[in-house]
């Protein structure tokens, strides 16, 4: 490995669904990696194919129904390759994972103790008394009041946030190396909002862990990260440090989904808009630049035929050459 | 919780009121009364009226209501017309039977349904869950008495291996575990019917559960725990397709009671479903009124239970 710092390293990725008797990638040729110690967020709109990256790395696909190519590597080890036996080795023990909505990623039947403590069974050769003594101590890490009495409730005893550090707590309890966080904020009103988001990035600093931060809230990359991939209908279309990225975007994507941020200065009263949908998995064309069909007035001859990621500064990548020349529709600002 | 279970047995008093002016209401509605059937031309009319008149069948429906509602309270529920017996000692007798062969029954059922249910839930789409779909269908479509007959045919007057009446055989001491054994060789057929009518909607509502619960969120996060396949079906994924069944149980014991009607006549078991369809025949009103209400209790009594099962298995719901 050439980095040491590397945890992660995930190249030329490729997850297919099948749809009838045929497989379309969700996830296109995504090259990623993450470091200790560090947060990369994944943007983009619904349907982009986030999510089912994370799927990916977490092996939790149907391989009847999914084919999975490339690399995704993690201590010299092809996760894509894996075994189930030994992936449940690695899963909840090297990588964690928190989901987007705390009521539903808990099983209703089961008290928070015995969830958070599933994963020691599983990992750990733990005495039942030490589990739960580790339990409670993850209880208070994750900033839950009173955790005896918590640590015997169940879910729909508690409150959105509070489940959400319950999620926290399972996902850190085998001190993983790396956490994949899926939208975490997403359920919970703003106010809970910060306070789980501030709780994510004082453990990721107590701890050095690598946190895949998956996202559509541009506000919570700012805050959050130190690297940004912005990913448009299964591809990753740019890359950069998270200041670089907010200063100089260059795809038209980035461009147009940091535009359509209401700015509560600006005297114009409509939010811009991307015209268009996200093309269907079936219908998204395979070659070509994947972002043409929503800038329309952009010639065609500004992509290129098979867009590639190419370095406009250090450590900052964008793919297709359609940025040089963009610019907004006439008339939308 | 308690509070609750007293509160809704408490309840059950008026409910029981009202149910009981139905029952004696359409008692009354049914055309002819038990002395019909003794006229013949010979039959002196005098004689019927007198009959008539002993048994009160002459009074005003207010003062015949007013007394049978008085007994009933006491637990007595009048003489048995055709069987000239008490009706309290004659119900008493079939009632075991049938509670015997209730039990029976929903045994065989879960006991073949759990497994083939959640087996087919897990595995779906394979052959094994084809042939249980298909299975499903066909004893969900086939009505009791037909299969009871089938059934009745094959393992009886065939094969012989099943006796094809009563419920005991003449001549077993009563309370010895050869009278019990024999019990049970006689519930066989009644039993299997049963559990085969009710293994289909069981199997399809298992199956279809754990097909919903496989895709529920926290299925992923038990997988993202590293928690391998087999033990997230047993620990997460099979708890919680059972809650549907488990809060059926008491319904279902209610369905068996009252509507072993169809099985305990086709078996000629001596039960109380058997009863009921002889005392209508003979238009034995103190019968048929004191099983309906019997039923009613039962009725009453199994929701309750069902509430209760509920509020034990599923810790979202609780009884207060």
């Amino acid at each position: 490995m050439e980095n040491e710092n590397q945890l992660l390293d995930i190249n030329h990725l490729h997850t297919g669904f099948r749809i009838k008797d045929d497989f379309y990638d969700a996830v296109d040729d995504v090259s990623i990696s993450l470091e200790k110690n560090e947060i990369l967020a994944i943007v983009g709109e619904s349907g982009c194919g986030k999510s089912t990256l994370a799927t990916t790395i977490m092996g939790l696909h149907d391989p009847n129904k999914t084919k999975v190519a490339g690399e995704v590597i993690y201590q010299d080890l092809n996760l894509v390759d894996l075994n189930e036996e030994l992936y449940n080795k690695i899963r909840g023990n090297d990588i964690g994972m928190i989901f987007q909505d705390p009521l539903s990623a808990l099983n209703p039947l089961m008290r928070i103790q015995d969830q958070i403590a599933e994963s020691l069974i599983f990992h750990t050769k733990l005495s039942k008394e030490k589990r739960y003594e580790r339990v409670l101590e993850l209880l208070e890490q994750v900033g839950i009041p009173n955790p005896p009495r918590v640590a015997k409730q169940y879910p729909h005893e508690l409150s959105g946030g509070m489940r959400q550090r319950v999620m926290i707590a399972i996902a850190l309890s085998c001190k993983p190396p790396i956490i994949i966080a899926d939208e975490p904020t997403t359920a919970l009103d703003v106010t809970i909002q910060a306070q789980i988001l501030d709780l994510l990035k004082e453990l990721q600093e107590e701890n050095g862990t690598g946190i895949i931060l998956i996202t559509h809230d541009l506000g919570v990359v700012a805050e959050m990260a130190d690297r940004v991939a912005v990913m448009y209908a299964g591809q990753v279309v740019e890359e950069a440090e998270v200041g670089e990225l907010f200063n100089n975007p260059k795809h038209p994507y980035t461009r147009s989904l940091l535009n359509s941020i209401p700015q509560m200065d600006s005297e114009n009263d409509e939010l811009h808009v991307i015209d268009g949908v996200v093309p269907s998995l079936v219908k998204l064309p395979r070659k070509g630049c994947r972002f043409a069909a929503r800038i329309p007035w952009i010639a065609a001859e500004e992509h290129e035929e098979n867009p590639v990621m190419h370095e406009v500064a250090p450590n900052h990548f964008v793919r297709c050459t359609c940025y040089k020349n963009f610019h907004f529709e006439e008339g939308g600002e | 919780m308690w509070k609750t279970v007293l509160r809704r047995v408490l309840f059950m008093i008026p409910q029981l009121f009202i149910l009981s002016i139905l029952i004696f209401a359409l008692a009354k509605l049914m055309p002819g009364d038990p002395f019909t059937g003794l006229i013949t031309p010979d039959t002196d009319p005098k004689t019927i009226e007198a009959l008539r008149e002993a048994a009160g069948l002459n009074d005003s429906i207010l003062v015949q209501y007013g007394r049978w509602i008085t007994n009933a309270f006491k637990g007595d529920f009048g003489v048995s017309y055709t069987h000239k017996i008490a009706v309290s000692s004659i119900i008493g007798q079939r009632a075991g039977n049938t509670v015997f062969l209730s039990l029976f029954t929903i045994i065989m059922t879960y006991v073949i349904a759990l497994p083939v249910g959640l087996l087919a839930g897990r595995y779906q789409n394979s052959i094994f869950d084809k042939i249980v779909v298909i299975y499903n269908y066909i004893s969900y479509a086939v009505p009791t008495f037909v299969l009871g007959l089938v059934i009745l045919f094959l393992f009886g007057y065939q094969l012989q291996w099943f006796p094809t009446s009563g419920s005991v055989d003449v001549g077993v001491t009563s309370g010895t575990f050869a009278y019990f054994m024999n019990k049970l060789y006689h519930l066989i057929l009644p039993g299997l019917t049963g559990a085969i009518l009710g293994t289909a909607t069981t199997i399809q509502y298992l199956r279809n559960e754990v097909i919903d619960a496989k895709q529920q969120d926290f299925v992923k996060t038990a997988r993202s725990k590293g928690v391998p396949v087999s033990k997230v079906y047993s620990r997460h994924i099979f708890r919680n397709s059972m809650l549907p069944i488990t809060s059926n149980i008491g319904m279902e014991l209610v369905a068996l009671i009252s509507g072993s009607i169809f099985i305990e006549t086709i078996f000629a078991y001596p039960g109380i479903g058997q009863l009921f369809i002889q005392s209508i025949g003979s238009r034995d009103y103190s019968v048929i009124t004191a099983l309906v209400m019997l039923f009613g209790v039962i009725t009453l009594i199994g929701t309750l239970v069902s509430d209760i099962l509920m509020s034990v298995v599923d810790p979202r719901i609780r009884l207060d």
